[in-house]
């Protein structure tokens, strides 16, 4: 028991908690606003990898942290176009259309990587975000090492999560956006665009999730490899559900992945020899099922997820 | 299903790009003769990840290098799953190669079939499992002994006797590496405890990092580097790092300390030295990354590590080179002490 006192008490536990946290914060966000409008997207997978690749790839040919971020986001919205257009617009097989776009952009993430660097032997480092000091609440005694020496991407995902649930209860964008996720003919009825608002919102969370993969390569890291990603987006799908399409659960969500993930690896690390690793891989999968069970019984599910629209349809 | 039912079905799946191939092997056979062939032969490698992983750009890069030297044409296709591996195989047989490398560690059946239906290719393939009469060669990196060196560095430098391990998967190439690698720090130092955990994957530096940043926490103040991510974490902390298979010492100024590396050239210049003499056979190639064909080495950075941690290294490493001391392979699982 000592063993496990000894990792909750320590600062470092959780700020490790809160940089495993910040990708998923991104993604099950992105996920979440997609879902909210009622459309799936499964290709947050490759959308992941995506934002990894294409926010490392222009830090590293010039453009600034920021300017990666903003490329990232692009690239992430480019691809929630495409599956906008296959699944909102064309009406398509939202589970389809979102593992396609997955694989799509895993391939064309790797092809990009590869034309562009062709004659690399590793994949060339970049300058990474670096983590911040405030001054004053850094020397805090417990939550300054905790929670302040983080880099300025994880304050992103924490004040994004602030911004998405501000926009969407607070806001008339935020009451349309959930409507048509609902109950579309509602909102048809106000004259807003079913299609329009659905675009939006799938283009707008894409591009969240690219900043999941991002994270990665400019954040936790500094260089691209492939298969980095490592089914990060497949987690943020369940943790949507986990956080009954509500921001604010969706943040204690990913903290809690966060922290079941830290928890194991200092646990493989100090009774590894009692009990077998793979056992400490699985825990924080399997602790995410069990949450997942308790809590996805209630699951509200936005009523209209999986319906495409068509303009002026009865029902 | 019966033998003959199964080579139906195979007949069955001959579709249009194998005939394609086979068309143009043929025109090719007709153009420039079989004994054009012998020459210069050509080599395809398929690896299941990309070339600048540290696995296999050992090998690449001396395939690369003998190209260059104008002794083998060489083909390669990257990032192939174990699901695609054996039509890559099979494409790349077509096309009349003489001498095929790769992993055949997730295929290893499907990838002895195909050997078995083209006996005129040589075929060198990573592998845990024996060589397979008549063409079906084997190895995997051996590269224990300079691992076992460098436990004896680690374990003469670690101020807080206790040692980090990060690894990727539990398998025997990665296990006998840290076993040794356990092994030359307790030859040194008794006292030394290690933490032992592994990612389960190939490729997750960030997890690597995390993995090591626990491990740094509980005490840990030298970090054996198995996967791209540890060394970094050793970096950010200001502690010492193991490097292996290639040196990564230019990238983390003052961090490694020393790394056990793997070379490809003496087995793949051994390989095609085989196959032009015609002289291939189904054995382990595994040997020719033992310290002895100079497959393997120490590198050690002498002001980091210090004179005596070098010399008490370099000592055993003339021992293992004179024969008069063998490191031990052990492929278990290896777990944390206490």
């Amino acid at each position: 028991m000592d063993i496990l006192l000894d990792i909750f008490a320590s600062a470092n536990f959780w700020a490790a908690a809160i940089r495993i946290a910040t990708p998923l914060i991104f993604g099950v966000l992105g996920a979440l606003i997609c879902e909210r409008a009622g459309v799936l997207n499964l290709g947050i997978e490759g959308i992941f990898v995506a934002g990894a690749m294409a926010g490392w790839l222009a830090v590293y040919l010039g453009a600034g942290l920021w300017g990666g971020v903003l490329i990232a986001a692009l690239a992430g919205a480019m691809f929630g176009l495409l599956h906008a257009f296959l699944t909102v617009i064309l009406g398509l097989s939202q589970h389809v259309s979102g593992i396609g776009i997955t694989l799509l952009a895993t391939s064309a993430s790797y092809f990009t990587y590869r034309t562009t660097l062709p004659d690399v032997s590793s994949p060339p480092r970049i300058a990474p975000f670096q983590p911040i000091a405030v001054p004053g609440l850094s020397e805090l005694p417990f939550i300054g090492p905790a929670l302040f020496q983080q880099t300025l991407f994880t304050w992103l995902a924490l004040a994004l999560v602030a911004v998405v649930a501000f926009v969407l209860y607070r806001t008339p964008l935020g009451l349309a956006i959930r409507a048509v996720g609902d109950n579309p003919a509602s909102v048809e009825a106000q004259g807003l665009s079913v299609r329009g608002l659905r675009i939006g919102a799938v283009v707008i969370g894409s591009a969240l999730m690219a900043l999941g993969g991002a994270f990665l390569t400019m954040s936790a890291f500094d260089a691209f490899f492939f298969g980095m990603v490592n089914g990060r987006g497949w987690i943020c799908i369940a943790l949507v559900v986990f956080a009954s399409w509500q921001p604010g659960k969706a943040l204690l969500g990913a903290l809690l992945f966060g922290a079941f993930d830290a928890f194991q690896i200092r646990l493989q690390a100090e009774i590894g020899q009692v009990v077998p690793g793979q056992v400490f891989l699985m825990l924080p999968y399997l602790l995410s099922i069990l949450a997942l069970v308790l809590v996805a019984r209630k699951a509200d599910y936005p009523r209209a997820l999986l319906q495409p629209w068509t303009k002026g349809q009865r029902h | 299903m019966n033998k003959n039912q199964k080579r139906g079905t195979k007949m069955g799946n001959l579709n249009r790009r194998t005939l394609v191939a086979a068309l143009g092997l043929t025109t090719a056979l007709s153009l420039t003769g079989a004994s054009w062939a012998q020459d210069v032969p050509k080599v395809a490698a398929i690896w299941t990840v990309p070339v600048e992983q540290q696995w296999a750009s050992r090998l690449h890069n001396a395939l690369v290098a003998a190209e260059d030297r104008g002794e083998i044409d060489y083909v390669y296709s990257e990032n192939i799953t174990n699901t695609d591996y054996e039509r890559v195989m099979r494409e790349y047989a077509e096309q009349g190669i003489a001498l095929m490398v790769g992993e055949a560690f997730g295929v290893e059946q499907p990838a002895r079939t195909v050997a078995a239906d083209y006996p005129e290719i040589s075929f060198l393939m990573g592998s845990s499992l024996p060589p397979v009469e008549p063409n079906f060669a084997t190895f995997d990196n051996f590269i224990h002994e300079p691992s076992y060196l460098t436990g004896i560095i680690a374990g003469m430098k670690t101020e807080t006797d206790q040692i980090g391990m990060v690894g990727g998967y539990a398998i025997p190439e990665v296990n006998r590496l840290m076993h040794a690698f356990m092994a030359g720090a307790l030859s040194v130092n008794p006292d030394v405890t290690f933490s032992v955990s592994f990612i389960n994957s190939w490729y997750d530096p960030p997890k690597a990092k995390e993995t090591a940043f626990a491990m740094v926490d509980a005490g840990a103040d030298i970090l054996y580097a198995e996967r791209f991510g540890v060394s970094d974490a050793a970096k950010e902390r200001g502690i010492f790092a193991i490097g292996n298979v290639i040196d990564t010492a230019a990238d983390y100024p003052g961090t490694i300390l020393a790394s056990a590396l793997w070379h490809g050239e003496p087995m793949i210049d051994q390989a095609i030295a085989d196959v032009k003499a015609g002289t291939f056979a189904a054995r382990d190639y595994g040997i020719y990354a033992f310290m002895e064909y100079g497959g393997s080495s120490m590198v050690v950075d002498e002001e980091l590590a210090g004179a005596e941690a070098v010399e008490a290294a370099k000592a055993v490493e003339a021992s293992i080179l004179d024969g008069s001391f063998v490191v031990e392979i052990n492929d278990s699982e290896p777990s944390s002490t206490q």
